[in-house]
């Protein structure tokens, strides 16, 4: 794995925009080949997310040629209610950005069928070729999307029921009424991530620090599920300077020691 | 380049106002405006329910787009009297419908003072609603208040340029300000025309007015006896009660809003002063007798010479969510310095004031909607979002009709106004058309 630490939470957005503008301008997308980008929901994308729109603005990246498929969304609330993951992707995305709209993917939480949409949008990310990037963050119980505590190794894409923890913690969206927050959702599986040709996980704050810990200086474990990506070939976390704090010195000198190479990685692009 | 568009419920363009800050949910949001056959689009929906896309897009340069003005209370402009009986009753509506545009007003009420009623029996049968479009502002209907109206069967209506639209169901349109009002405060209504409910009630209002069906409004005195059948009847059919031009006391007037009326015309004017022992009508605005689900709503002519800035303030503090607009515009609005006609009268201009010829009793003013929004906000201190609700959101409030105007609300007919900072208009649109640039 690369691990990119840097001082704070604007620093970990750009960093991460860029990285994801880099790999898009390089991969040369167009309308015979679509780069397939996985994306995320939450807090700690949304600085990423605005670097992406600005990097639009200034014309140096397109999503024309991009497809999204997203890692979950709640199961049972309307899609235009202001909490889903609809309503987040298009406030904090979409609608800024020039992609198009069958081009992206969110699983449908309203769907007649959940286990069918549930395979069904595992069989477009396989008919569009695969995830090209996978973008994630991880929760402070060592979550990868909803792949709680517990959740398989070998996971695909399916309904799971909340932890009690989530549901309290989500609470504050939804008026503090416990009767309203969703209680299930559809997510990604922990294989459908590791699936992708590459993954990217961004982890601010100092109270994902422990989770960090777990997830990159002990054992693959089923109980801190982002450990699974140690057996990735193609893994980068991106982290900041308090997401760090349970780790070893060793560790943050090594990376930290990298850094003028990595930060090759994130160059300006020379002009085509 | 330029997204295929790719729409699975309608065909018709789509238009996108970009680089504007839009009035939503009480705030001023750097957001884009959709809009799509006349009413203000989803974008969140088009995107994911029809993966469609504009096919135009406006650059509003950093302006603000509010929800077009609405003038509940004009009496005519540019030289047209509404409360006379000309023989172009329509062409003059539709000369101050049009010219109004520039002031950022796209819908209003014809209002007629106190008239003998062969005025308004011709009038009433002439002006008839009529939606807006680049001819000029609309005249307003009243939408059904009854919540079990069937929203399928929305009147048609064709604008000019050929495209169908679909409006809110309009079927009344002006606001009658007389004849039942007080001697005592008549203003600059003429006395000999003005009336009793000698007959019961209604009766007098169908023998005065010939119809109530072009009324969406009627302003009257509650203290004159049987006037609570009459504010009860008029309530039930849907047409908003003022009271105005009145020496009512506090309970009189309590007990005309709960028996339906809702709005105050021109607060502090034709009416008794507030006495601390006493309110009159001023006190409605913050009595305990208003009935919970009811807002009072009181019409402000903030021209800055009718109602001192200091009264204004006191008002709005005291009531900020009633505060309606209202221009009181008289014929003479928009005409030079000299002597005009207003109903049976004769005024005289002098600056920016309108007398009754020979008096010095205000006659109504000539400040335009726009000059009234400016002064509010200066005057009151309130914020630029306020402003703009006292002239857009407010009025529609009060004639029940905000599901299609005064809010840009999804679903909203797109009668806009692009303002400046200085709230200043640069263009006017309806039904997603624009219909004048400064």
């Amino acid at each position: 794995m690369k691990l990119i630490i840097l001082n704070d939470y604007d620093q970990v957005g750009e960093w991460a925009a860029k990285y994801i503008r880099n790999k898009i301008i390089n991969f040369n997308p167009g309308p015979d080949r679509f780069f397939i980008l996985g994306l995320p929901t939450g807090g700690t994308p949304l600085g990423c997310y605005k670097k992406l729109i600005e990097f639009y603005k200034k014309g140096e990246i397109s999503f024309k040629y991009v497809k999204t498929f997203n890692m979950d969304e709640y199961v049972g609330i309307p899609r235009n209610h202001p909490e889903s993951y609809h309503s987040f992707m298009w406030n904090n995305l979409f609608k800024h950005i020039d992609i198009k709209s069958e081009n992206t993917h969110i699983l449908d939480g309203n769907a007649a069928n959940l286990v069918e949409e549930c395979d069904s949008f595992e069989e477009k990310i396989k008919a569009a070729g695969g995830i090209d990037l996978f973008v994630g963050g991880i929760g402070p119980d060592g979550h990868i999307a909803f792949n709680e505590p517990g959740s398989s190794l070998l996971s695909r894409t399916r309904v799971k029921t909340l932890a009690q923890d989530t549901i309290l913690a989500n609470a504050r969206f939804f008026d503090g009424d416990l009767s309203k927050v969703p209680t299930m959702a559809l997510t990604v599986g922990v294989a459908t991530v590791m699936d992708a040709r590459e993954v990217m996980i961004l982890i601010t704050g100092v109270h994902k620090a422990f989770a960090l810990y777990k997830a990159i200086e002990e054992g693959v474990n089923h109980m801190w599920t982002v450990s699974a990506f140690q057996q990735h070939p193609q893994t980068v976390f991106v982290c900041d300077e308090d997401a760090t704090l349970e780790l070893r010195v060793k560790t943050v000198k090594y990376f930290r020691g990298m850094m003028h190479v990595h930060n090759k990685l994130v160059d300006p692009l020379p002009p085509k | 380049w330029k997204m295929p568009t790719n729409k699975s419920v309608s065909k018709a363009p789509i238009t996108q106002f970009v680089n504007c800050r839009i009035l939503r949910d009480h705030k001023l949001q750097r957001e884009d405006l959709w809009v799509r056959e006349g009413r203000i689009l989803d974008p969140e929906k088009l995107f994911f329910d029809e993966e469609g896309y504009a096919d135009q897009r406006v650059d509003c340069e950093g302006l603000i787009i509010a929800p077009g003005f609405i003038d509940v209370q004009i009496n005519g402009g540019y030289g047209i009297d509404f409360s006379q009986a000309t023989s172009n009753v329509r062409g003059g509506v539709a000369l101050v419908a049009k010219k109004i545009l520039e002031h950022g007003v796209t819908s209003f009420l014809p209002t007629l003072v106190t008239s003998p009623p062969n005025i308004y029996h011709k009038v009433l049968s002439e002006v008839k609603v009529h939606s807006g479009g680049v001819e000029g502002a609309g005249v307003l209907g009243k939408e059904a208040v009854r919540k079990d109206v069937d929203t399928s069967s929305y009147v048609r209506l064709v604008l000019i340029s050929g495209h169908d639209i679909q409006y809110c169901i309009p079927y009344n349109c002006c606001h009658l300000e007389g004849p039942f009002i007080s001697l005592e405060k008549k203003g600059a209504h003429p006395e000999q025309y003005l009336r009793s409910f000698q007959s019961g009630g209604m009766l007098d209002l169908i023998e005065t007015y010939g119809t109530l069906d072009n009324v969406a409004m009627v302003t009257l005195a509650p203290e004159l006896p049987n006037s609570e059948k009459v504010v009860r009847e008029l309530a039930q059919r849907g047409i908003t009660v003022s009271l105005g031009h009145s020496v009512a006391n506090l309970s009189q007037a309590e007990e005309a809003v709960q028996n339906g009326a809702s709005f105050i015309t021109h607060l502090f004017n034709a009416m008794l002063p507030f006495h601390h022992r006493d309110p009159g009508i001023v006190g409605l605005l913050t009595s305990d007798q208003v009935p919970q689900d009811r807002t009072v709503f009181y019409g402000m002519i903030a021209d800055g010479i009718h109602t001192n800035s200091a009264a204004l303030r006191i008002a709005h503090r005291a009531h900020p969510t009633g505060l309606v607009l209202v221009t009181d515009a008289i014929t003479a609005m928009g005409l030079p310095p000299g002597r005009h006609t207003l109903g049976q009268q004769v005024i005289e201009i002098q600056g920016l004031h309108a007398y009754v010829a020979g008096t010095k009793t205000l006659s109504g003013s000539i400040a335009t909607m726009d000059m009234c929004v400016r002064h509010f906000k200066q005057a009151s201190g309130c914020s630029v979002e306020q402003a703009l609700e006292a002239a857009s959101l407010h009025p529609a409030q009060l004639l029940g009709i905000t599901r299609c105007k005064g809010t840009l609300d999804y679903g909203a007919d797109a009668d806009l106004v692009l303002l400046d900072d200085a709230i200043n208009v640069r263009a006017t649109y309806i039904a997603g058309q624009e219909v004048w640039r400064k």
